[in-house]
């Protein structure tokens, strides 16, 4: 082969180590990772980028991510970020949260973050348990689900309705762009791309809080391997979560994405 | 220098500002509002960043958030609200991180009231959050020691990489004294190169307070304790009064410590060989003080404000050498000179046991005094 015939179709973003996640094997903890890896390489924010990273299974996202994070409190990532991004205003800064952590333990600190319209991005890993402890129930788990604390399903008379996190902080007026994507097959995660990306550009052009949702597997405590994971996912969830855009503030609307 | 006349909370705003303060974040309650107040005002006024948060929680995790930028940042609360806030404080401590927290403390448990209390020392001194860690804790006993140590606090939280509490009470929160202001300090607006966001730091920068191998954790806390043993030598900080020929001390700090020393003068114009200790740090606390004391004086009456939070740490330190008495007032009331000079007294003309427990004394004639309300 001469070198015109080799074409590079897929390599490592730079904003992403060369280690190899913990995350179990199609847990698409790691394509969301890629995706904010890709987008930030992209827009050239790499450098200028700090994470928050949760508690949760990301626990150790900064071991990939590759550039400034730090680690917050259950749930707090979104107070940590406003403490950054008010202290250094040029910076992104983002945080990445479980639904347990964002919407369980966190859910004071991510409505007021986004009815301040803290100039920050969110990006919300819903795969409706709570992972990194072995499966139990989430705010985000469906009636009827199994779960380790839920053993019989989620009983909704005991154990309440599952919250829709995007639909939830699109009514507040501080919230610029939120909107809700799937990473369960690939037409949903080249989706999940351009959603973050707009989040992210909202974020530079300070136009508001910006959120993106994202419909995620966990292929060991749903206790199904990944195709069927996937399957369920797009059977079970999306009826639930539909995916789309549920707050495109006029300013975000009229926003232009360089480059794109 | 010009004095001028200010509240306490309002006066440690100001320094805090002047101290280069970058960032604050808090949330309304008494009685400490007053700081918060003064901060909305100021700090936009000089392009600085003020967040009222959503809840105590909120307010220490911004907290967190903005001094892992490593530039100068405080939160300020009442009893509830720091109580909340021990989660951070420990997450703080535990990645190391240089932060400024102001307790002015009111009557507790729980809700209470919003009267002068210096009930939160167990809490602030010795930890109310998880883990190994230690907070250096600054009591001012006036307005103008409020002012000098707040921007003595920002010092020692950086140049210890800590948590920094400057515990006041209701009573400094809310009185007016006259006080000469600090200069305005240069303000730092780039982070140094260990904090997120620096253009100094070769490597990009992790914040965590996470040790998954408890080998490291130990290591890590082997760390902090050989830095907390720095700053037990180098930062202790103490009033003595009257200690000289003192035969016997009062020991007490902040508002108790300076309505102590209006009972050691009358002590003394009555001729008795009384001093006062008013300990500055509680953390680290003036030990060898207290105990070279021990080794020379009759007898200690602690003073506070509390069921006898600081008494537990004299007693330990006294080991039995002289009786340890105590006086105290509880759920926001403030003692009178007169009480502590009953007390001085009946130190005196005691029985000198040192056996004796101070409390379990006290407390009986609290009985009789307050009674149970049953
Ligand atoms: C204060 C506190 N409570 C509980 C925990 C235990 N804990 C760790 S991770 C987690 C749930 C995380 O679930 P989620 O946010 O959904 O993230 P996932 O692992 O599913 O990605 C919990 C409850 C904790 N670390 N801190
Ligand atoms: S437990 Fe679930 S969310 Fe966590 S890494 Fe495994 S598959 Fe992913
Ligand atoms: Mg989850």
């Amino acid at each position: 082969m001469t070198e015109a015939d080799v074409k590079v179709v897929y390599k490592r973003p730079i904003g992403l180590t060369d280690l190899v996640t913990h995350y179990c094997p199609g847990c698409t903890h790691g394509v969301a990772h890629r995706l904010i890896a890709e987008v930030l390489e992209e827009m050239g924010e790499l450098n200028n980028t700090i994470g928050v990273a949760p508690v949760g299974c990301a626990v150790f996202a900064y071991n990939y991510l590759d550039f400034d994070f730090v680690e917050a409190a259950h749930g707090r990532a979104p107070a940590m970020a406003t403490g950054i991004k008010r202290t250094l205003p040029h910076k992104t800064v983002f945080t990445y949260q479980g639904d347990g952590d964002l919407a369980s333990m966190g859910m004071g600190e991510i409505v007021a973050a986004a009815s301040r319209g803290e100039q920050i991005t969110v990006i919300f890993i819903n795969n409706t348990n709570y992972g990194m402890t072995g499966g139990q129930m989430a705010p985000t788990t469906l009636p009827g689900q199994k779960t380790s604390s839920s053993p019989l399903g989620r009983d909704v008379e005991t154990q309440g309705y599952p919250i829709r996190t995007a639909e939830l902080l699109a009514t507040l007026d501080g919230a610029a762009f939120v909107a809700r994507r799937t990473l369960h097959d690939a037409r949903g995660i080249r989706m999940a791309k351009r959603a973050i990306r707009t989040a992210f550009e909202v974020q530079k052009q300070g136009l508001g809080f910006s959120m993106v949702e994202l419909l995620s597997i966990c292929p060991t405590n749903w206790g199904l391997n990944t195709t069927n994971a996937r399957q369920w996912l797009a059977e079970h969830m999306l009826p639930y979560y539909p995916v789309g855009d549920f707050k495109v503030s006029t300013a975000v609307s009229e926003m232009k994405i360089g480059g794109n | 220098m010009a004095l001028e006349l200010i509240k306490g909370n309002t006066a440690v705003a100001e320094a805090a500002m002047r101290a280069g303060l970058v960032s604050y974040f808090g949330y309304p309650i008494t009685p400490q509002t007053e700081l918060l107040e003064h901060l909305s005002a100021r700090m936009p006024e000089l392009g600085r960043a003020f967040v009222q948060a959503e809840s105590e929680l909120g307010a220490i995790n911004m907290v967190y958030g903005a001094a892992c930028t490593g530039l100068r940042t405080m939160t300020s609360s009442s009893s509830p609200g720091v109580s909340l806030m021990q989660e951070g404080i420990s997450y703080i401590s535990g990645t190391e991180l240089p932060a400024v927290i102001v307790d002015v403390v009111r009557g507790g448990p729980g809700l209470g009231n919003i009267a002068p209390s210096q009930a939160d020392y167990t809490q602030i001194v010795h930890g109310g959050g998880h883990g190994e860690y230690h907070l250096i804790v600054l009591a001012p006993a006036s307005v103008q020691e409020a002012v000098d140590l707040t921007g003595m606090a920002f010092d020692l939280a950086e140049k210890y990489r800590m948590v920094v509490c400057l515990l006041l009470d209701g009573f400094l929160g809310q009185m007016m004294e006259p006080v000469v202001m600090p200069d305005f300090q240069p303000v730092r607006t780039t982070p140094p190169e260990w904090a997120v966001g620096s253009p100094d730091s070769k490597e990009r920068v992790v914040l965590t307070s996470i040790n998954i191998d408890p080998p490291n954790q130990e290591q890590f806390n082997v760390k902090m304790m050989t830095r907390w043993e720095e700053v037990e030598k180098n930062e202790v900080r103490y009033k003595g009064y009257y200690l000289d020929d003192a035969e016997y001390v009062v020991i007490g700090y902040g508002t108790a410590g300076r309505i102590a020393l209006t009972a050691v003068r009358a002590a003394r114009e009555q001729g008795h060989k009384i001093g006062l200790l008013r300990p500055i740090s509680l953390s680290p606390f003036p030990t060898r003080a207290v105990d070279e004391l021990a080794d020379r004086v009759k007898g200690f009456l602690v003073v506070e404000m509390s069921n006898g939070q600081m008494l537990d740490d004299v007693v330990s330190i006294a080991a039995r050498r002289v009786p340890v008495d105590f006086y105290g007032r509880m759920g926001g009331m403030v003692p009178y000179p007169d009480e502590i000079a009953n007390a001085i007294i009946e130190m005196i003309q005691g029985e000198h046991d040192v056996n004796a427990d101070g409390r379990a004394k006290w407390l009986a004639k609290m009985r009789e005094l307050v009674g149970t309300g049953e």
